[in-house]
């Protein structure tokens, strides 16, 4: 496949995804032939500004995960293109994607699994700056101090293990380390899911003031839609592998289009026990990433599907007269 | 409410955990009632001591380290901690049964799901194991699974998340209990699955008539399901109420607290965090637990005294109860917080 002449991105896009496919090869028997793949990400646009959030929300298994790790070359894409700053993020040979790298920080779910038990939170802040090359000796020691700091924990703690701290004190210092070579860009993938309810608010709070203090973009992946539509300026819904229906976080809420976003939205539970409730059940489960079904992914459990849906693929295109609510269903098209 | 529509009373329920690092005050002195074909939601976060609450209902607290040290729970007029173990045995699994987070860890893997379920059939219904198998296959069908005289010969493995859970749901139901405790049953689970089992749980209430204990930490899973409510914080009730009452008119802070520091899709607007995190059970603040993190703490009569958990003039139902010496500011606190919201 030859890759498309790079063109300039809009002005104010700080990342451009454009048809981003990650598929895993199923191998299978002795000598570990490929049977087949399973994708993942299977084709997807979006663009992201300076100091946005864009919300990637949707169920296990739909790929979100695998995008925001694809976008960060930490998993191999099959096709497509990042765009991150203007430079093809595919297309750089090790040292400059190093370099780019820094502007690109990933903080991930499990604050216990993704520290390491046997350093200090010092140097768990530190160790990006040095690698980097960026600090030493009493200036390192002062910038940590302030990158604790500014995630809400007291400079004294650097001294201190990981097994010390709670799991909302643990994500903090998954954020401080992430802020310490000054990213653009930090994708946060599922940050506050394994928090308890009044930690996740705490974790959130931060999260926005470090956007409106530093001027970061957040590509906030989660399962959870009344946290990404919290936190979100656009939110992307993925189901096997696409983006079904993508739209500025209020409008989605107020006019869901997507049968796949109704049924997710009327699944939430109440915020109230008087809230009415109309539910809408997809029929059955969500079927294999390897064989996906022909036509919209979501026809064998639409409540709405008709003739043309096993059939043709349906396009993201723009709806309900809004340029910026884009769905992919032939209802609208 | 008449006495005869209560199923289950705890009353002074308290356990602790006897560690090498000191004593774990897991659940200290509470007291509920759970009616009969009613659902009461125990609502806390991680290390409230809800879970514990369930597994002393169901003498499950591994001892050492963990006792239960004082309280009763009545079931039919008997005290279930005064009961000699193999009279527990009748009582689990039969009378009261369990519904855990994670069907994954807690079904067998080398056993298939029919074998399982029919396991307890022929355990405390004393049926040959043909009838048993009927019977499993009838409840398979009655949560929702299906072609399900297929599928009592799978294993778990070869089923997903939701179809486990609904398994599991199966094997609590199968002899009929009285009561079933669920802890996070759709914790682990995705959204729209989770809005199938919470739907599944409703109408086989319904039906049968049992009474749930649910145990959650999402608000919302409680606004969907319960019909009474007791909010936990440090081993301790500190608000007791029906649903509705609970929603429209909280009385302690803490449950304050846990409302608006949860992203809801119907409002926009900035969260109201907690701030600080919930104390270790080992080193739990004297006077209210929750003193240190209360927007209404003044420093003075909170930190020493532990408030009761009571019945307060400005509940608007006689079962609501709250444990703290301000209640009648949380009104204000509340305005105050809904003006932030809105700005």
């Amino acid at each position: 496949m030859i890759a498309p002449a790079p063109t300039r991105p809009a002005q104010d896009a700080l990342l451009e995804v454009r048809d981003l496919c990650t598929y895993f090869p199923v191998r299978r028997g002795l000598l570990g032939r490929t049977i087949g793949s399973v994708r993942a990400v299977d084709g997807i646009s979006f663009a992201l500004a300076r100091a946005k959030t864009l919300g990637l929300v949707g169920e296990s298994g739909c790929g979100k995960t695998t995008a925001g790790r694809t976008i960060l070359r930490l998993i191999p894409a099959t096709s497509g293109s990042v765009v991150f700053g203007g430079e093809d993020v595919f297309a750089l040979p090790p040292r400059e994607l190093r370099r780019l790298r820094e502007h690109m920080q990933i903080i991930f779910q499990d604050p216990y699994g993704s520290l390491n038990p046997r350093m200090t939170i010092g140097g768990i802040i530190g160790e990006p700056l040095k690698i980097h090359g960026r600090a030493r000796g009493r200036d390192l020691e002062n910038r940590v101090a302030g990158l604790l700091d500014r995630v809400g924990l007291s400079p004294s703690y650097r001294n201190r293990y990981p097994h010390e701290f709670s799991g909302g004190q643990r994500q903090r210092i998954g954020i401080a380390r992430a802020l310490a070579l000054e990213p653009r860009l930090i994708i946060c993938d599922e940050p506050v899911s394994a928090l308890d309810v009044s930690i996740q608010a705490q974790i959130l709070t931060l999260l926005e003031k470090l956007q409106a203090d530093l001027g970061l973009a957040y590509l906030f992946i989660a399962h959870d839609l009344a946290v990404v539509s919290h936190i979100s300026n656009d939110v992307a819904v993925m189901y096997l592998g696409k983006i079904v229906e993508k739209a500025p976080s209020g409008r989605l809420y107020e006019n869901p289009l997507h049968p796949y976003t109704r049924c997710l939205m009327s699944a939430i539970p109440k915020s109230h026990p008087r809230t009415p409730r109309e539910r809408i059940v997809p029929k059955g489960e969500v079927p294999s990433a390897m064989h996906p079904p022909p036509g919209c992914p979501f026809h064998p459990r639409c409540p709405w599907a008709f003739d043309r849906c096993p059939v043709d693929v349906p396009a993201l295109l723009p709806a309900a007269g809004e340029p910026d609510h884009v769905v992919a269903c032939h209802l609208y098209h | 409410m008449p006495p005869n529509d209560i199923l289950l009373s705890v009353r002074g329920l308290t356990t602790r955990f006897f560690t090498e690092e000191g004593v774990s005050y897991a659940v200290e002195d509470i007291s509920f009632d759970i009616p009969r074909g009613r659902t009461v939601a125990l609502v806390g976060e991680s290390g409230c001591g809800k879970t514990v609450t369930a597994l002393s209902i169901l003498r499950l607290v591994p001892d050492p380290p963990g006792r239960i040290v004082a309280g009763s729970v009545l079931l039919g007029g008997g005290d279930l901690l005064k009961l000699p173990e193999p009279q527990m045995r009748e009582v689990r699994g039969n009378r009261i049964s369990m519904v855990f987070q994670e069907p994954m860890t807690s079904l067998n893997p080398v056993f298939t799901i029919g074998d399982q379920i029919a396991e307890a059939v022929v355990l405390h219904k004393k049926v040959g194991r043909a009838k048993s198998l009927d019977q499993t296959v009838a409840m398979l069908r009655k949560v929702g699974i299906p072609d399900p005289e297929a599928r009592v010969r799978e294993y778990p493995h070869q089923m997903s998340g939701g179809m486990r859970q609904r398994a599991m749901i199966a094997m609590a139901l199968v002899c009929g209990p009285q009561l079933v405790i669920a802890d996070e049953p759709t914790t682990a689970l995705d959204v729209t699955i989770q809005a199938q089992i919470l739907d599944l749980l409703k109408s086989l209430q319904d039906e049968i008539g049992m009474s749930i204990l649910l145990i959650t930490h999402d608000l919302g899973v409680v606004a969907e399901t319960s019909h009474d409510v007791a909010v936990m914080y440090a081993g301790r009730i500190v608000e007791q109420a029906d649903v509705l009452e609970l929603f429209d008119n909280p009385l302690h802070p803490y449950t304050v607290g846990l409302f608006r520091s949860r992203p809801t899709l119907d409002h926009k607007g900035p969260l109201a965090a907690i701030p600080g995190q919930v104390p270790s059970p080992l080193a739990i603040p004297p006077g209210c637990p929750f003193h240190p993190r209360c927007p209404l703490s003044d420093g003075a009569g909170c930190v020493h005294e532990r408030p009761p958990l009571e019945p307060k003039k400005e509940a608007g139902t006689p079962g609501h109860a709250a444990a703290c010496w301000y209640a009648g500011r949380v009104a204000e606190l509340r305005a105050r917080q809904e003006a932030l919201y809105k700005s």
